[in-house]
């Protein structure tokens, strides 16, 4: 199982101090966490996407470049790649070219931004997200997997003779999550195309979680690509620690009570009864944590929010440090110890990739076709391809 | 009945608790039978002041109201009159709920003042606010200014609204039989946006039109 740190990037006063650092000194911050990461032996380091103030990380693949130069071992990845508002072509291009300087250790998460205005900045109009994220990735998968790439959508200028460069690294494209809080259409799309489904989680009550994650579990056991408990599935959470839960509500308040998210708003204590959020010592973050799997069912990624709200980038560290040493560890002899031999440990890696051949499904630009229209031939009843109702909320 | 009074007891409350009688009247009359189950928003105040601060977290309280309203067959929403509008609190309760709670939903409109002045608040402030959640809103509105409680004028305006809202729930569902009509698939479906839907398009209609090759 992997686990590691993502991050959105904001820039944000600190409360208990009045400061708020330089996007200089944000952009260090952020890099320092994730040497820090690949130093205490977590596997990923994931940055947000954003175009806007507060935020600083506008450039995902220069930032993770770097940071690709400074590690040998770490995973590099996005939370989030905005399919929406970028060029396909360019994202194509511009991981591909991380991929072949970091030695393959890349895999990004589409998303759609959360950002209205985002959308008519880059040429776009948010009413037609979703269908951006399908024709967008759709052309991604193409990009990457077709030499030549002949071409016409709704968004973009059509491309003739089209070869993206460099191509992806072993004739292997990266391994590609889709996160979405709550449209379904999304779970569906990982599903389609055997991809990973994540789940920010950290904003919400673990029901509408369990729920979305079942959904997406059974679409891609319907896609033909495994059983529902082998789909790849990757969780947010958020955490800050202390050596006794007390001393870490008194450090951590100040922080919640003023978060740009839920700040002003629920107690710290309610937010955690309501949200996977666990402010206390490293023993509870690895109970809470591994309570998890219960309503998820054994996953392959868990990513950790702690670099946000105006924290100071050495309590950061040092809550990286405790992840490395006290948490993570147990958590990965742990989840090891419940999971099924069937179900995957880690999410497909570049190595995995590689390993299992140019003539594996991942290839495919649409793995699931054959089975779908092999279906539709023998004329299945379209009532059986939907999952009813009952069977999600269950 | 979703009733938005601040104070125990409100005459909010009381113009509510008569408009759920002569409502049961109406529809017991139609030969049906009707079960009333009264939100007090003030309840879920600070619940719903959560959900807005936190981008739709919501409460299990909450929940079980947001399914509830958007399950029933009838609405009668009542509310004090502040600044010459709803209250806050009042349209906090409806901006929770999903937009699609209560299409097609008969609605009673009511609020209570404290002075008759306000009266054309039920039709430039609550009926635009049910015609954009595409409710049916029933044409008679009661409103009560303080000096109302004592005259006939409020229980003939609360029964005629009551048979107004009793005729539309009592009958429901005739949306006409399938290929006689072509409406039929604009039958109003109403969702609590509790739950995440199952019911999710097939990735091929999604991918239709947009796989660049079609």
């Amino acid at each position: 199982m992997q686990f590691g740190i993502f991050s959105v990037g904001d820039v944000t006063t600190d409360p208990t101090t009045g400061r708020t650092a330089s996007e200089a000194e944000r952009i260090e911050s952020m890099t320092r966490i994730a040497l820090k990461a690949e130093e205490v032996g977590l596997d990923v380091f994931a940055t947000g996407e954003h175009h806007n103030p507060p935020f600083v990380v506008s450039s995902p693949t220069t930032h993770l470049g770097y940071i690709a130069a400074k590690t040998e071992r770490l995973l590099l990845s996005t939370s989030t790649t905005l399919i929406t508002t970028n060029d396909p072509v360019k994202i194509a291009e511009d991981y591909a070219f991380l991929q072949h300087l970091s030695g393959g250790r890349v895999d990004l998460m589409m998303g759609r931004g959360n950002t209205g205005p985002v959308y008519p900045w880059f040429g776009k109009d948010i009413r037609d997200g979703i269908r951006l994220a399908v024709e967008n990735y759709h052309l991604l998968r193409k990009l990457w997997r077709e030499p030549v790439v002949n071409w016409q959508g709704q968004f973009r200028t059509p491309l003739q003779g089209y070869t993206s460069t460099p191509a992806p690294l072993d004739g292997t494209p990266p391994f590609v999550w889709h996160g979405s809080i709550r449209s379904t259409e999304i779970a569906e799309q990982a599903a389609y195309y055997g991809d990973g489904f994540f789940h920010n989680h950290i904003f919400w009550n673990k029901e509408h979680t369990e729920q979305m994650v079942r959904l997406y579990r059974q679409r891609y056991e319907f896609y033909g690509h495994g059983s529902a408990d082998q789909a790849i599935v990757g969780l947010g959470g958020q955490v800050f620690m202390a050596g006794s839960e007390a001393e870490a509500k008194r450090v951590f308040r100040p922080y919640f009570d003023n978060a740009p998210v839920y700040g002003h708003g629920p107690s710290l204590e309610d937010f955690t009864e309501m949200t996977p959020l666990t402010v206390g010592t490293p023993e509870q973050v690895v109970e809470r944590t591994l309570g998890f799997a219960d309503y998820v069912g054994d996953y392959q990624r868990q990513m950790f929010l702690i670099d946000h709200a105006g924290l100071p980038t050495s309590l950061v560290l040092e809550q990286v440090e405790m992840l490395g040493s006290e948490v993570v560890p147990v958590l990965r002899a742990e989840f090891e110890r419940r999971r099924p031999a069937h179900v995957p440990s880690d999410p497909p890696t570049h190595a995995s990739l590689v390993a299992s051949g140019p003539d594996a499904p991942h290839h495919l630009v649409e793995p699931a076709r054959a089975l779908v229209e092999e279906r539709a031939a023998s004329s299945v009843d379209e009532g059986a391809q939907r999952p009813s109702r009952d069977q999600v909320t269950a | 009945m979703v009733t938005a009074g601040l104070t125990v007891p409100s005459s909010t409350r009381l113009l509510a608790d008569q408009v759920a009688e002569a409502t049961v009247a109406q529809v017991t009359a139609r030969g049906e039978s009707a079960d009333v189950e009264f939100v007090e928003v003030r309840e879920v105040a600070g619940e719903l002041a959560t959900f807005m601060v936190t981008g739709g977290i919501p409460t299990p309280r909450l929940t079980e109201l947001r399914e509830l309203v958007a399950a029933a067959d009838g609405l009668v929403v009542v509310t004090p009159v502040f600044n010459g509008s709803y209250s806050g609190l009042f349209k906090m309760f409806f901006d929770a709920l999903d937009k699609d709670s209560l299409t097609g939903t008969p609605v009673l409109i009511a609020a209570a003042a404290g002075s008759a002045r306000h009266s054309l608040v039920l039709d430039h402030a609550l009926r635009p606010l049910f015609a954009y959640l595409r409710a049916v809103v029933v044409p008679t509105g009661v409103f009560a200014a303080t000096e109302d409680f004592g005259s006939h004028g409020l229980s003939d305006r609360i029964t005629r609204a009551a048979a107004e809202l009793a005729a539309l729930v009592v009958g429901r569902g005739d949306y006409g039989v399938g290929g006689f009509t072509p409406d039929l698939a604009a039958r109003p479906r109403r969702t609590s946006g509790t739950q995440v839907e199952a019911d999710v398009t097939p990735f091929g209609d999604l991918l239709r039109g947009h796989s660049g090759t079609d």
